[in-house]
């Protein structure tokens, strides 16, 4: 009973903010609706039992993308109402695609059968017993060490293409020298002045 | 399920340990000693990638598949890597003297070529579809950023840019057939994929395939996947375009023969249709699309569709000697492509870099060393018989012709027709017309040395060809048990 009032109600939700992200007029509030609709699915989520995916729909989209959404919306001053302006002109075409994309998913849906023993084929089985990121970290760090560890290289070469077409040594740039700072005494930079009232420094 | 680790488990990949330490301990020692430190740096990487063959040489060729099936290591593999390697290093040595000309030194140069190396090793051991698709990516990426490494030329960023965008692109629609094939056999091991496929074959496996083979063409730059070729190879670094045309493309036609062979042999029939379609499409597009091109690296971009073309008429050919024929062609093609660009890396006049065709126009007169080198190399792409170049295509060719592929051997055949024109033609502006001011003196030693080895092998292939074509026979035989 309470199950299925939470899901109606994160249901509710989503749907409600995934709507107002494209209808709002501001694209802060946008933004705002769609960190509000990831936490709604995170609460979908946790409600499957798929705890693991919840909170890494709240760390990474939430905590990182959103966010990064909400500053470049917030830095750049786009004519977010320029873009829109001729945007009512695709709606045909866009409900065309739109719905041959739910006819396909219809067909798919449909038409789904299994390879006849596919349990047999599973890599890794279900296991009732242990929560779902205990068990992704039990095979991330044993079966599959290999593809992690080149994950890992690929973030590697990631970083260091980002640094190589981006970081450039300007002249001109003040740093902060940290040495200098705290070689400063305070003779050197504070005077004592004497004013008399009424004269002005 | 979970074995107990034990180093046997992780000998086969010794070659790519040590390189993935090499590489990283390459880069804290340029790390701190900035761009000055570029050429040691390259060398060092040179050092680094004739280790590794080294211990490639000395690591078991028994067939194993270890760490949960996601990577194997058998003789096809082994011939593979060697020939990966070997032009790794070629390339490592071609850039080394030009990026200092050009003025583009930077340490993590060398070392992004060897993380594309390490990621090519990756892709040609893979054994299911993560580690295909780790491998693939670790060597797109270093490649996306080795092509816009001139940051501040238009040309350079537009190739990287391009590039990234149509690669990542491909990588989409790779995984998107990845998933399917995932959801339809319940597995992404190959072996498992193989089984399920030969019991059962579903046409969402069939569709995933698809998919596969068309993120994997993007890689081979076959047509109809080819359209960032000619760009990216024009606006990339050229010590860069010859490493794309040499070792990448070796990478995905081995992985491409790898997954057919091991995940796909149940869908024969229906992979050699899409094989056929666009070893014929890439072979045409080679021909035609070369004749009107001024920009040498352009022409040879589509020279290298085209050379694509020939080499999938052997896999589409379905049968070993097919696959024989492919991989021997591949070692001629890579040889080849390391003499042409090893010249085409000399051509500066004033300390610019010269790329138009007509700057070739009269060589045979002021430098007549490079003007035969690059006639001989230009003779053997053309595949004029005595040359290395003729035998390639001629494998490939009996082996399409064996299978009963006659359509897409005269085909071929005229497309190898139309194409000579174009070779034959930098042969012409070189031989007989007006000579313009000589290029620069002072070729490096090595890159002399890697032009005339490359020379020389095609010259004398004809004397002794079959240790070649043994060795690719017999790393053949892991898909091919019974013959």
């Amino acid at each position: 009973m309470l199950t299925s009032l939470a899901f109606y109600l994160f249901a509710f939700v989503l749907l409600l903010s995934a709507t107002m992200v494209i209808t709002a007029r501001s694209p802060v509030h946008s933004v705002l609706f769609l960190i509000l609709g990831f936490f709604n699915a995170a609460g979908l989520f946790v409600l499957l039992g798929a705890e693991f995916v919840a909170m890494i729909l709240v760390i990474v989209y939430v905590g990182a993308v959103a966010v990064l959404f909400l500053f470049v919306v917030m830095m750049l001053d786009m004519g977010f109402a320029e873009l829109r302006k001729g945007a009512m002109k695709y709606v045909p075409v866009g409900l065309i695609v739109g719905g041959i994309l739910l006819a396909e998913l219809a067909i798919v849906y449909a038409n789904w059968s299994f390879v006849p023993d596919y349990q047999s084929n599973l890599a890794s089985p279900v296991n009732a017993d242990v929560n779902n990121t205990e068990a992704l970290g039990a095979l991330l760090y044993t079966d599959y060490v290999f593809a992690f560890q080149v994950a890992g290289l690929v973030l590697l070469v990631a970083m260091i293409g980002a640094i190589v077409l981006t970081h450039r040594t300007r002249g001109g740039v003040r740093r902060q020298k940290i040495a200098e700072q705290n070689a400063r005494k305070r003779e050197d930079v504070v005077q004592v002045i004497k004013v008399q009232p009424g004269a002005g420094v | 399920m979970t074995e107990v680790f034990m180093f046997s488990s992780i000998e086969p990949m010794v070659p790519e340990i040590f390189m993935a330490i090499a590489g990283l301990a390459l880069l804290v020692l340029g790390a701190f000693n900035g761009d000055k430190a570029a050429n040691q740096i390259g060398w060092l990487t040179a050092l680094a990638i004739t280790v590794t063959i080294a211990l490639l040489l000395q690591t078991s060729a028994q067939p194993q598949i270890v760490l949960n099936g996601l990577f194997v290591m058998d003789q096809f593999a082994g011939v593979m890597k060697l020939l990966i390697l070997l032009g790794l290093l070629v390339s490592v040595i071609l850039s080394i003297r030009y990026i200092a000309d050009e003025k583009m030194a930077r340490f993590e140069y060398p070392l992004l070529m060897l993380f594309a190396g390490l990621g090519m090793m990756i892709m040609v051991s893979a054994h299911d579809l993560l580690s295909l698709y780790m491998g693939l990516e670790l060597q797109s990426l270093a490649l996306y950023v080795l092509a816009s490494i001139r940051r501040d030329n238009a040309k350079s960023s537009e190739a990287g840019l391009k590039y990234f965008v149509l690669g990542a692109i491909s990588s989409g629609m790779l995984l998107f057939g990845a998933s399917l094939v995932y959801g339809y056999t319940g597995s992404t091991n190959f072996l498992m994929i193989g089984d399920a496929v030969a019991q059962h074959k579903e046409i969402g496996v069939l569709v995933g395939m698809v998919f596969l083979l068309a993120g994997l063409a993007f890689k081979v730059s076959a047509a109809p996947f080819h359209m960032w070729t000619p760009d990216v190879y024009e606006g990339a670094p050229t010590s860069v375009t010859a490493f794309f045309a040499m070792v990448p493309k070796v990478a995905a036609i081995a992985l491409l023969i790898r997954l057919l062979f091991s995940a796909f042999p149940g869908a024969i029939i229906q992979w050699q249709e899409i094989v056929w379609a666009l070893s014929a499409m890439s072979m045409a597009v080679g021909a035609f699309a070369a004749l009107r091109q001024e920009n040498i690296k352009r022409l040879l971009a589509y020279s290298s569709i085209g050379n694509m073309g020939f080499a999938l008429v052997g896999l589409a050919a379905g049968s070993g000697e097919g696959v024989t024929a492919v991989l021997v062609y591949l070692v001629i093609y890579m040889i080849m492509t390391a003499g042409t660009f090893g010249i085409v890396l000399s051509m500066r006049r004033n300390g610019q870099e010269l790329e138009k065709i007509s700057d070739l126009s009269g060589l045979s007169r002021t430098c007549p060393t490079s003007a035969y080198a690059l006639a001989i190399l230009m003779f053997s792409m053309s595949g004029i018989p005595p040359l290395a170049g003729f035998f390639s295509k001629f494998m490939v060719f009996q082996a399409a012709v064996a299978e009963g592929f006659y359509g897409l051997a005269v085909f071929g055949v005229l497309c190898s027709v139309v194409a000579a024109y174009y070779y034959i033609r930098i042969i012409k502006v070189m031989f007989f017309d007006e000579p313009v001011a000589m290029y620069d003196k002072g070729t490096p030693f090595a890159r002399k040395m890697i032009v005339g080895l490359s020379v020389m092998f095609i010259m004398v292939f004809v004397f002794n060809p079959s240790p070649l074509v043994d060795i690719r026979r017999d790393a053949v035989t892991v898909f091919f048990p019974h013959g």
